[in-house]
């Protein structure tokens, strides 16, 4: 009890002293992405009018949007994790069955101006979720399965609804966000081992489920030149535009693949491309560094938290980050199957920038908590 | 779970699980790192050979359309190769100025650059623009001459489709015409030039397979457009061959047999369904929707009363007439309201109620037994049996038989045509009178079905088998099913009914008394059943019929009756069924009963069904 007695005599100082907290080199990393994403806006749409101006509002607006969050308490986000919850699970049900249907899969809910993507809101809200049920376990009877048994159920009816929408890419980062997050919690190694060795068994069951245009995409990633112009065109000119960036690139706004419009999407999932076609390797390797900076300084967010809630939360929403990172460019290297996946911070696009802001948000928030002694006495 | 005792074992816990996480992240942005460095750097030497300012530029290869076939191999629609100057508009600076260059060479209409400047617009930049087809030795040699003026011009070998056999296989085989612009915004591959969509008959039905894989070519382009070098090429996959089940020779001689009337025929493999022949006449000339139809062409087909653009086999609709009366007799025998020896005496009326119908033999046929009714195609009779059985059972009847149901057949937009029922009147808020059940007895009324049907149906009872028709034998190499007769289930009738019927329509063609001996083949040891009909396109009051020397031949031609006929043979082992409908033939006996008996002469003599398909029999494409 002594150490408890030692946190609850350095309580937070109030909203000033909450303010004071927040971890400004943190923002400042967030910041510079943003800038590289106005640089690789700015060249994708061949001026500041077409892209870069319009997501460089909505990251004014996200970076307000995580000052705000970072204040709220957090024992109150605790409190409000199953209700978040809930809320996001609702949403997917609705986008299953009014959703907009976009590029054959219902994956956009349009509320007025806004439109929403439920299922990126529900991956921070399923570590929300479990964040706060493994910092309220009760030890003693942690090792038992019914234990574990909600939070599984908890992963997997997500999983499903987003496997249903469809959409494989996100259900995947989800599966494995819900999973390090139960990994972090401390459950046995041998479960793990456990549901990799099923979910192996059941891969081929789940292949003759899958949708034409999913088959084909992993049927592309595996023989690209089997369809070039079709599914493999967009994979082809990303590779074409990344070679002819060599070393050191091709210079700003001198891109001849990317400039030239010769790229599809360029303005969203192939945004690393138009970026590390200009600035060759060296600004691709700078920039994937800049990512894992922002990844790293998450994770010392996690490590310096005294609460198991804050440390699960701001790890898992560490993981999700990465997993966007990780997914999209190796989809634009062809090196994993095109999944539609942005690239958090840089690509155009509010939904995305708005749901990547209020999880940073969230760890900030931990952050600036770090020291709030939540986790419920232990037997 | 291992069990924790205090707060700091949960965040060492913690810790060691975040390291491993965080290595795994560092491990999976090193295989990034690796990766882009593979593909910038080590791979990028490829492209970076690359003058500056040199791009590369997909240029896609449209793939040959599959061939279709007859069922020895005799092409029915072919490509024939065609010369062509394409527009590659990434491969030239001023895709206009180009244009203008090429039209001092060789001139374009105002309409045809209209085009031209359309699809540039329209299509996506690594899509070629057709700008002149079919062109002469003289206009290639003009733009080969004028090539360094001309950049992004390319003259390139295309395809276009041959139908050797023209308007006697339009309908069945379709014809290709360019794709529409919702189509191209569908699939932009469409956007190819030389692209052509199938627009009816296996064309159509076939279309996927057909149209085959485009391949491609991938070339490094100079600032200026000229091709520097190939870097790599990828041939598209033709579309598979389609072997059909028909044959071209039999189809030929069973059109000359038709050739002076507005008609349909039909003829089949009875075993199993196969169709050997479907000829529709008039034709119609399928190369002309390639290039576009004139107006006055167009004008020409719609208004000729012998509707040339009408596939009649499959979606002409007509009244059975008398080649009904089998279906009907199957369903009394098949109800047990009327058995095989019954007698029904023929005065030459049928009184229902207070009206009276009549026999089409003025005096009536006497005592009849249902063979001889067959035979003699008694309407008294018919009528009698069509009350007895009820309008339910022969609907259901004719529809096992394959009336009036939606056939199966290969062919776009096959109407299921009509047997109407009780039921059907209702919900069209009308009551079904007992004399409906009786004018539907001898096929008249509102019944409709289509020559194919009647193809069908006569097939079904000469084989006791639920064939389906179907024109498709093979695809590629290989062999579509129903091909054996064993793939088809037998009906689910008496087979002593069938015999029955079988009988009858024997003697129809056969014995003394019968109303077509004109169909009696003349071929040593074969005979053939069939049964005639004759539907009526206008009403006939009883006033005329009763008082005037009236004869339906001397009605103008579209006014006429259609005359119809079904037939099977041989007799003894039935092999080929026959549909054929002459429209305004008038009398069935007279007009439909000999060109049955040429045609199936002719298919008897021929034999298709027992000749090696001889590209099949090895089973190895060529």
């Amino acid at each position: 009890m002594s150490e408890a007695t030692r946190l609850i005599a350095r309580p937070p100082g109030g909203i000033i002293g909450k303010i004071l907290a927040i971890n400004w080199l943190f923002v400042f990393l967030l910041c510079a992405l943003a800038a590289c994403g106005y640089v690789a806006l700015y060249s994708a749409g061949l001026g500041p009018e077409k892209y870069a101006n319009r997501q460089a509002l909505r990251f004014a607006a996200g970076l307000i949007l995580m000052l705000g969050l970072a204040l709220v308490d957090l024992d109150r986000i605790r409190r409000a994790a199953w209700y978040i919850y809930a809320g996001a699970l609702a949403l997917l049900v609705l986008v299953a069955r009014f959703g907009h249907v976009g590029k054959g899969a219902q994956r956009w809910l349009v509320l007025g101006p806004l439109q929403l993507q439920p299922s990126e809101l529900m991956k921070i809200a399923l570590v929300v979720a479990l964040a706060a049920w493994f910092s309220r376990a009760d030890w003693e009877r942690a090792g038992k399965p019914l234990f574990l048994l909600p939070p599984v159920l908890a992963i997997l009816a997500p999983v499903l609804l987003i496997l249903k929408e469809p959409n494989l890419g996100t259900a995947v980062i989800t599966l494995v966000v819900g999973a390090s997050v139960l990994l972090a919690a401390g459950v046995r190694l041998w479960i793990f081992l456990l549901a990799a060795l099923t979910a192996a068994a059941a891969a081929p069951i789940a292949y003759a489920h899958l949708h034409t245009y999913q088959r084909n995409r992993i049927l592309t990633f595996l023989h690209p030149e089997r369809d070039p112009l079709g599914t493999g065109y967009n994979i082809l000119q990303s590779r074409i535009a990344l070679g002819s960036g060599g070393l050191w690139g091709e210079g700003f706004l001198h891109g001849t693949q990317g400039v030239l419009a010769y790229l599809p999407e360029r303005q969203t999932d192939f945004i690393f491309t138009m970026w590390a076609e200009q600035f060759g390797f060296v600004g691709g390797a700078a920039l994937l560094l800049l990512l894992l900076t922002v990844v790293a300084a998450t994770f010392a967010i996690a490590l310096g938290c005294r609460n198991q809630f804050g440390r699960l939360l701001a790890l898992g929403i560490a993981v999700n980050f990465s997993l966007y990172v990780f997914v999209n460019i190796a989809m634009v290297m062809g090196a994993i199957p095109v999944g539609g996946v942005p690239l958090p911070l840089i690509s155009h696009g509010g939904s995305a920038l708005l749901t990547v802001m209020f999880g940073f948000g969230l760890v900030m928030n931990v952050h600036v908590h770090r020291d709030d002694p939540l986790d419920p006495p232990l037997i | 779970m291992r069990r924790f005792r205090n707060p700091r074992e949960i965040r060492a816990t913690f810790t060691r699980r975040a390291a491993l996480i965080g290595a795994a992240e560092l491990a999976g942005f090193a295989l990034l790192a690796g990766r882009l460095y593979q593909v910038q750097v080590r791979q990028g030497h490829h492209f970076a050979r690359l003058v500056r300012g040199n791009r590369i530029t997909s240029r896609l290869i449209a793939p040959n359309r599959g061939l279709i076939l007859d069922r020895f191999g005799v092409t029915l629609a072919g490509n024939r190769q065609n010369w062509r100057a394409l527009l590659m508009v990434e491969e030239t600076a001023n895709a206009t100025a180009t244009l203008d260059r090429f039209q001092q060479v060789l001139p374009l209409t105002a309409e045809e650059r209209a085009h031209i400047d359309r699809a540039i617009v329209r299509h996506q930049r690594f899509i070629p623009v057709l700008v002149k087809d079919f062109l002469d030795w003289d206009e290639m040699a003009a733009l080969e001459a004028n090539t360094p003026e001309l950049p992004g011009i390319v003259i390139d070998i295309g395809t276009t489709r041959l139908y050797p056999f023209g308007a006697g296989l339009a309908h069945q085989i379709g014809y290709v015409a360019p794709p529409n612009p919702r189509e191209v915004a569908a699939d932009p591959l469409l956007a190819l030039p030389g692209i052509r969509v199938g627009r009816a008959g296996i064309e159509q039905v076939h279309e996927a397979t057909l149209r085959g894989r485009p391949g491609q070519l991938r070339l490094e382009v100079s600032p200026v457009g000229r091709v520097v070098r190939e870097l790599d090429r990828q041939d598209g996959i033709p579309g598979p061959d389609i072997t059909l089940t028909l044959d071209a020779a039999l189809q030929q001689s069973v059109l000359g047999h038709i050739a002076d009337q507005s008609a349909s025929a039909v003829v089949m493999d009875c075993t199993n369904g196969e169709v050997l022949a479907m000829a529709s006449n008039p034709g119609f000339d399928p190369t002309l929707f390639d290039s576009g139809v004139s107006q006055a062409q167009w004008h020409a087909w719609v208004t000729d009363p012998r509707t040339p653009l009408v596939n009649k086999p499959c979606a002409g609709l007509y009244a059975p007439g008398s080649t009904f009366k089998p279906a009907v007799a199957l369903a009394a025998l098949e109800a047990g309201t009327l058995h095989p020896t019954d007698i029904v005496t023929c005065p030459g009326y049928y009184d229902v109620g207070n009206a009276r119908f009549h026999c089409w033999k003025k005096g009536g046929h006497g005592p009849l037994n249902l063979r001889g009714a067959i035979a003699q195609s008694c309407d008294v009779f018919f009528y009698e049996t069509a009350r007895r059985a009820g309008m339910d059972h022969i609907a259901a009847l004719a529809h096992t038989l394959g009336l009036g149901v939606k056939l199966p057949i290969e062919q776009p937009n096959v109407p299921a045509g009509l047997i109407p029922t009780p039921e059907w009147r209702r919900r069209h808020g009308h009551h079904w009178n007992l004399g409906d059940t009786i004018v539907a007895g001898i096929g008249q009324g509102y019944i409709q079905v289509t020559p194919l049907q009647l193809a069908t149906y006569v097939a079904r009872i000469a084989s006791g088998r639920a064939i389906q028709p179907h024109l498709t034998r093979a695809i590629g190499p290989t062999m579509q099913p129903g091909a054996a007769a064993t793939d088809w289930p037998a009906l689910p009738t008496s087979d002593t009914f069938l015999k029955e019927i079988r009988a009858g329509m024997w003697s129809v063609v056969n014995q003394p008394g019968g109303t077509a001996p004109l169909a009696r083949l003349d071929l040593p040891g074969v005979t053939m059943a069939g049964k005639t009909g004759s539907a009526q396109v206008r009403r006939v009051s009883r006033w005329v019929r009763e008082h005037t020397n009236f004869d339906s031949a001397n009605l103008p031609w579209q006014f006429r009756p259609h005359a119809l006929f079904i037939a099977f043979a041989p007799y003894d082992a039935p092999r080929y069924a026959l549909g054929l409908v002459i429209e305004h033939g008038n009398e069935g006996p007279q007009t439909a009963a000999p060109i049955a008996r040429a045609i199936m002469t002719d298919t008897l003599t021929r034999d298709p069904a027992n000749r090696p398909p001889s590209r099949l029999a090895a089973n190895i494409p060529p």
